[in-house]
């Protein structure tokens, strides 16, 4: 399926917005993503191996964190994943 | 360094005075060309912008967020039209056009420009740009990048009005 890269990203796919990986659930799609661009893992994941809390997930237009099965969620080579990190900020001067 | 045309820059200071007392904000979409080591600084190259709604309907006026829908529909719009996402711009209603700690805890995409414009009383004042530098969470930082507005010859006339007004 394909898996879209957000430009900050791009750095480690060697410059592709859209990348191709085989699985059949979400988080096997990731499995082989990081396999196959293995500079992009950290930037995903911490250490401990979860998602990073910035870092969102789409599945098709769903945000896989709200879909019944998370993670593993089955895909279909005709999905598309979405990876798109958080937006957002503030004048607020009370942090 | 950011380059942008003057009516995109106009527009996303004109969307801060619509806005306000809220924040605005919104999408830059363009290209990014790199440093190749010739000494030429990297360039965000916006091409086109697009507006975005402000989520943060409980506390508009001093945060921003956007929906990851709605940058997941930005990001297949400028996959469409060959361009991709360069930076992001907000407006700070009544505060300085410089970044909050919540606005760099809050940066994430590394390499894109994040523009500010300072809004006081509804006018939108100054607009800078900064570039979240570095290559990882822990070692980014934000950087001033100068702004490169870039004229159209038949709006050159118009330009200079409007900046004699700002003056
Ligand atoms: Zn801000």
């Amino acid at each position: 399926m394909n898996i879209h890269i957000p430009t900050p990203l791009r750095a480690y796919t060697g410059g592709l917005e859209t990348v191709s990986v085989a699985g059949t659930t979400v988080s096997s799609v990731f499995q082989q993503l990081t396999v196959q661009y293995p500079e992009l893992k950290p930037h995903l994941f911490t250490p401990e191996g979860k998602l990073r809390s910035f870092v969102n997930v789409y599945l098709n237009d769903d945000d896989i964190r709200y879909l019944p099965n998370k993670e593993e969620t089955a895909a279909n080579d005709s999905d598309e994943l979405t990876i798109i990190p958080s937006i957002a900020g503030g004048t607020s001067c009370r942090l | 360094m950011l380059r942008i045309h003057y009516a995109d820059y106009e527009a996303l200071r004109t969307h801060g005075e619509e806005t306000y007392p809220n924040e605005c904000c919104g999408v830059l979409l363009g290209k990014n060309i790199a440093d190749e080591g010739n000494g030429a600084e990297a360039v965000n190259h916006v091409q086109q912008i697009v507006r975005a709604g402000n989520t943060r309907t409980d506390s508009a006026h001093n945060r921003y967020n956007i929906a990851p829908q709605e940058l997941v529909k930005i990001q297949r719009q400028a996959r469409g039209l060959g361009l991709d996402i360069v930076g992001f711009y907000h407006s700070h209603p009544d505060h300085p056009a410089q970044w909050s700690k919540t606005d760099f805890a809050e940066a994430h995409w590394l390499g894109c420009s994040y523009v500010i414009t300072s809004v006081e009383q509804g006018k939108a004042a100054l607009t800078n740009s900064f570039l979240l530098s570095g290559t990882t969470e822990e070692d980014k930082t934000f950087e001033d990048e100068p702004i490169q507005i870039d004229i159209a010859p038949n709006v050159a006339e118009a330009a200079a009005q409007t900046q004699k007004g700002q003056a």
